[in-house]
């Protein structure tokens, strides 16, 4: 059933697929075609060939006369050896063509997915699987490899041959011809049937292939666990139980795919004989021949028959030998066209950030970088522009919000951020904390109410400037592959080294990166595998502080730090936090305590909202959580 | 190598045999009948009796038919032999991997783990597939249509003795050039790969710094470089077809000229038109089995790397095994260190612990704070038996941890690891890993006594809500609580909690060490943590430094005679009042 949804939802795959390899290589792609027909075409002709050489020598071999023939001999082998200089000629160009657009292909395919990719957004990501996102970059792709440089050729060259061939053999002599259809009818047949049920398991296989995949990263991601557990017999025994079943799949698919091949060629051998003895029969029994050529049955016509039969039917042969490439690829297609399908993230905010200069409190938009911010606002009505200085002003009125329909998460929350305030969220986990932060960037967009930055409603701004204006330092930390440097300039790409070192600086790393094996040129891979968590953490934060947005996000940043390291990072947060606006997520007390105002959340409402100290009067839950923690004393 | 992956071979021996043997019976089959259709040729140009030609043509039925019943069997027996090897060295990676002690683990990625069970192994697969049938088949083919050749065609089949190291001399120039070619492009492609991953798992910093373009431009660079590699390798390997079809076409236009001069001049004695087509069908056979011949080494050598790696897994073997004559029974939850040093590795250079000494009492609630690197983990994987101690004994109710049975000392040690994971399932066989045959009430009890009880209820299919992957679908909080209500449910002597509260607020985190203060009293504690409010009310709390245990005491001792601790007790205490005082 789910086959069939699979076909049902992708039709003209294939088709979809071509147009996109005419567009990329408008040239070379017709060209390569061209060589392609021209040496199947080439490729069958050698029949006719054989066939007059053949009538010759049958004509005069009892004579023993080599000179009277020679002339007419040579000159057909030399007409012969032209085609297949051409052939050569023509085949080479096709194969150094195909290398290329196949290539080609598959790199711009690449490209497309992954700017696709970056435009998707973060909800996206967030419901699909990375492993099954990433599936599309190395298996699909595989299979689309296969079917462009070997089954598309491989089918056109199959397909042309089998139609030349066709012709000469109406040419020739319909009544072999009959013969020679019916064997092509039953090996077509055969490969629909064998061909098929191959493809059906190789299908199989995959999923079976999927899950002993999946199965055995989920166990080496908690082998420890394991240990610690003694659960070892028990993750051995389900493994086997996927195993058994891959093992099953793959045997049948591969019984199938390998029968095939033995089968359709001995076909071709009893359909020879079959021919070689018809030929025989018609032969002996002086039938009248049906042709186009009007030529009587003879062994001149009879033995390039033979070669022909052995052509057609490797020809069937080979194109059944690309069944299940096609097969699979046709859906590795679809899957990669699904994600190209994907509706990427709209942004129709027209309200952009520009650097501007500031004479007498009036703002002038300049190109050149001033460090001085403002929102350029364009008035849809009347064209009108007003310039707001970027100051870092955010505000949320009764915002709702949900992931899914049904499940509210945020009800009505309001509250404000002056610029250079700093508003900490507390509350048990799930109580809405990181959705307020995924909304201020626009990761997902409110149901319900007003988000306003600097006064301006931040679904009318762009949200590369939006997300330009805010700052963000997540709880996990994600470093890419690169220097440190280059880690840390992630955050302003135009930073000088300077200016690196000072962010780092700032935020006290520099003294963990100078003792690093190469500095500042340390290569960092694997999400930075070879650095502490600490470490890393104050790298994401020091790419934070170089991007200098005027507001900040941080989510529960500093919980996993060690009380040391965390210190340090305190310190450099603290200089971060300056003159900035600060939403933070914090189980830190002391994060909590210089708040400006502390929001208590609880299932999506806020429940408390005032200063450490206005709190702590209220007696409320804030006051709980916080005594909670001392009553132990 | 091949040594230890054909020890995976195992039940699949016989059709690992069988096969060749089919293969070449196929084989012969195949070559015999070009021999007879050539003299069916001749009996039809002879103009023979009908009777004669159907003769031929019923032996030739039969061999067809042989040749299938053996080509068809041998793909089959092959699909088994390679599918099974591959299933046992499936199970013979996973399998090793289970045995692993933590310093095995930690030699290797997860990533690297799964592609040695997955890629790696089907590559192996497809050679092994190759082998047994493709490189037996090959070579036979090749020398049966040459004998056949000069059987049949005499003299003329000289030809082939030119034409064939021309075609095996280009083909390994080929091949000489492209696999270097390959296999640096293949680690280039791995390169690209994983920096996708990394894109994907960093989307939310690509986007919050509006790093789409750069990342694009990043992206197109390295998928530029790796293409121009493939397309340079391909390429070369793109002369492979021309180089055949020159070899054929050589071979035809000399079987055409100068076998028709020899048919002519020697009135059909020494060469005739049914030979003279077979020595093309064999023509055709010796070249294209010497192409595949080509492509079986390139196989080969390509999957001697994924080989390689399967057996870097085989090979790696557990330095910690079970004991000859086990202890079955942990009599209590005291725990001793005695002149203990560890250190990672032989090679390491620094001890990650020295000189350890240190007795718990069976009940005690023990405290540990220190820095990274302070080796707060290092000293509590020891107990369980995670890493053995490098010098000195490490003893649990008075008898060395290498004396017991690991099943019963890890069952008796619970450890809650700071990395901790739960599986995709239910939070119910989630929580059975502690305890297979625990009850309703004792999986309620340990999560109530883990502060777990009371978020679980309220998920809507409460304790058979599944679990994702990773539990993705649950906040690290929740997780960490459902990990700590798992190692309760061992209802262990020994519990060790290794910073497993960091994500759990405050009054959650007091409210679990209440509940096991007061519910689990017996069981010997040990809590590592980076706040001291996990640790004030202990009843005795180390300070680790840099590998050694820096300080003992309670929390008002340390509090007023440590410096580390004290320094560490302000910075989280004491930070609002300081800047209140600005």
């Amino acid at each position: 059933m789910k086959t069939n949804n699979r076909n049902n939802v992708h039709q003209g795959v294939v088709k979809r697929l071509l147009k996109m390899m005419f567009q990329f290589y408008p040239v070379m792609l017709p060209v390569t075609l061209v060589c392609i027909v021209f040496s199947a075409i080439v490729g069958s002709v050698p029949a006719v060939f054989m066939q007059n050489i053949i009538a010759v020598i049958e004509q005069s071999w009892q004579s023993g006369d080599w000179s009277s023939v020679s002339t007419k001999i040579l000159t057909l082998a030399g007409i012969l050896i032209v085609f297949y200089v051409l052939s050569l000629i023509v085949s080479f160009t096709f194969g150094q063509f195909m290398a290329i657009i196949t290539q080609g292909t598959l790199k711009k395919l690449r490209e497309k997915m992954f700017q696709q990719m970056q435009g998707l957004p973060i909800k996206y990501f967030d419901t699909h699987n990375h492993g099954d996102i990433m599936s599309h970059y190395t298996n699909d792709i595989d299979t689309l490899r296969q079917m462009i440089s070997q089954s598309f050729p491989q089918l056109l060259i199959s397909a042309i041959t089998v139609i030349t061939i066709f012709g000469i053999m109406i040419y020739y002599c319909v009544w072999l011809t009959i013969v020679v259809l019916i064997g092509v009818v039953l090996m077509l047949f055969i490969t629909g049937k064998i061909g098929g049920g191959s493809a059906k398991y190789f299908f199989r296989q995959q999923i079976a292939l999927g899950k002993v995949e999946g199965f055995a990263e989920e166990m080496m991601n908690g082998q420890k666990v394991i240990k610690v557990f003694c659960h070892e017999k028990e993750s051995e025994a389900d493994f086997d139980r996927l195993n058994d079943q891959l093992f099953e799949e793959s045997e049948r698919a591969n019984k199938y795919a390998n029968m095939l091949g033995p089968i359709l060629n001995n076909i071709g051998n009893v359909l020879y004989v079959v021919v070689a003895v018809t030929g025989g029969i018609l032969l002996a029994l002086g039938v009248p021949n049906l042709s186009l050529s009007g030529l009587p049955i003879g062994i001149s016509i009879v033995v390039p028959f033979l070669n022909m039969t052995k052509q057609f039917a490797g020809n069937i042969n080979q194109v059944s030998q690309q069944v299940n490439a096609v097969v699979m690829g046709i859906a590795g297609t679809s899957r990669i066209f699904d994600l190209l399908d994907q509706k990427p993230e709209v942004d129709d905010g027209y309200v952009t950030l520009v650097n501007v200069r500031e004479r007498d409190g009036v703002l002038t938009e300049c190109e050149e970088r001033t460090n001085v911010w403002a929102w350029k606002h364009v008035h849809q009505a009347d064209k009108s522009v007003t310039y707001t200085k970027l100051a870092g002003d955010v505000r949320l009125f009764d915002v709702d919000f949900q992931y899914e329909e049904g499940k509210p998460i945020l009800h009505n929350i309001s509250l404000y951020a002056k610029p250079g305030q700093k508003v900490a969220f507390v509350g048990s986990t799930g109580a809405g904390k990181t959705t307020i932060t995924n909304l201020l960037n626009r990761f997902y967009d409110i149901a319900d109410g007003k988000i306003r930055y600097d006064g301006i409603n931040i679904n009318k701004i762009k949200k590369s400037d939006l997300r330009h204006s805010l700052g963000i330092v997540l709880q996990e930390t994600n470093l890419f592959t690169g220097t440190v440097m280059e880690n840390i300039r992630y955050g302003k790409l135009d930073a000088t080294d300077q200016e690196c070192i000072a962010a780092a600086k700032l935020v006290g790393a520099d003294d963990f990166i100078t003792r690093l094996p190469a500095g500042y040129q340390t290569y960092i891979s694997g999400n930075g595998a070879n650095l502490s968590q600490g470490q890393r953490q104050l790298l994401s934060i020091a790419r934070a502080a170089v991007a200098d947005p005027p507001v900040m996000i941080l989510d529960e940043a500093t919980s996993s730090i060690d009380t040391r390291t965390e210190a340090i990072v305190q310190r450099g947060m603290d200089a971060l936090m300056n003159g900035r606006t600060v939403f933070v997520i914090a189980h830190r007390l002391s994060t909590v305590k210089n708040a400006d105002v502390i929001i208590v959340l609880d299932h999506g409402h806020i429940i408390e909202r005032g200063t450490h100290e206005d709190l702590l009067a209220q007696k409320g839950q804030y006051y709980q959580l916080y005594t909670g923690a001392f009553e132990l004393e | 190598m091949i040594k230890e992956l054909a020890k995976s071979i195992r039940e699949y021996k016989k059709t690992s045999i069988v096969t060749p043997l089919l293969v070449s019976l196929e084989v012969v089959m195949e070559c015999i009948i070009p021999f007879i259709i050539a003299m069916l040729v001749n009996q039809i140009k002879n103009g023979s009796d009908l009777g004669v030609i159907i003769k031929y043509g019923l032996v030739l039925i039969v061999m067809a038919g042989l040749s299938l019943l053996f080509g068809a069997l041998a793909g089959s027996t092959c699909a088994t032999a390679s599918c099974g090897l591959a299933k046992n060295l499936r199970k013979d990676i996973f399998h090793s991997i289970q045995n692993y002690s933590f310093e095995n683990i930690d030699k290797f990625l997860t990533s690297s783990l799964v592609t040695r069970i997955t890629t790696d192994v089907t590559n192996v697969q497809n050679a092994y597939m190759m082998i047994i049938r493709v490189a037996i088949r090959a070579p036979l083919m090749l020398v049966f249509a040459f004998v056949m050749a000069f059987v049949m065609g005499g003299k003329m089949a000289w030809i082939f003795v030119v034409v064939i190291p021309i075609l095996a001399i280009g083909l390994s120039i080929v091949i000489y050039k492209t696999v270097p070619l390959f296999r640096k492009v293949f680690k280039k492609y791995d390169n690209l790969n994983s920096s996708i991953q990394e894109n994907i798992k960093g989307m939310r910093v690509v986007k919050s710094y509006v790093r789409e373009d750069y990342e694009e431009k990043k992206f197109d660079r390295a998928a530029a470089d790796v293409c121009a590699d493939f397309t340079r390798a391909e390429r070369i390997l793109a002369w492979n077809g021309p180089l055949m079809q020159f070899c054929i076409y050589a071979v035809m236009a000399f079987v055409l000229t100068f076998g028709s001069y020899t048919i002519i001049t020697s009135r059909g004695l020494e060469l005739d038109v049914g030979q003279f087509s077979a020595l093309l069908t064999y023509s055709f056979m010796m070249l294209s089995s010497l192409m595949m011949l080509s492509m079986v080494f390139v196989m080969i050598t390509m999957a001697s790397e994924s080989g390689k790696r399967i057996v870097e897994v085989l090979k790696e073997k557990s330095n910690i095994e079970n004991p000859k004559n086990p202890v079955y029974e942990v009599a209590d939850g005291s725990i001793v260190f005695d002149n203990v040093n560890f250190k990672y590795s032989e090679k390491a250079e620094r001890m990650a612990l020295s000189n350890i000494n240190l007795k718990i009492k069976s009940g005690e609630t023990i405290g540990i704070i220190g820095g990274t690197g302070s080796s707060k983990s290092s000293l509590i994987q020891l107990i369980p038996r995670l890493y053995d101690a490098t010098e000195g004994v490490v003893k649990v109710g008075g008898v060395d941890v290498r004396d017991y049975d690991l099943k019963t000392l890890r069952d008796q040690v619970a450890v809650v690891l700071q990395k901790n994971v739960l599986f995709s399932g239910t939070i119910r066989e989630n929580l059975c890993w502690g305890n297979k045959d625990a009850t309703d009430e004792e999986i309620v009890h340990a999560c109530k006594l883990a502060q777990a009880d009371e978020f679980v209820s309220q998920f809507p299919h409460g304790y058979n809500t599944y679990i994702e992957q990773g539990g993705s679908n649950v906040s690290g909080g929740q997780k960490q609580r459902l990990c700590i209500a798992r190692a309760l449910l061992k209802k262990p002597k020994i519990l060790i909690l290794d910073d497993s509260t960091s994500a759990v607020d405050t009054k959650t985190d007091a409210g679990i060490r209440k509940a096991m203060r007061e519910y689990i009293p017996e069981t010997t504690k040990i809590i590592i943590a980076q706040r001291t409010a996990s640790v004030e009310d202990a009843d005795r709390i180390l300070v680790m430094d840099g590998g050694t245990i820096q300080a003992i005491g309670t929390h008002e001792q340390l509090l007023a005679e440590n410096d580390i601790y004290r320094e560490i007790y302000i910075s989280q205490n004491k930070a609002g009042d300081s800047s209140e005082n600005k």
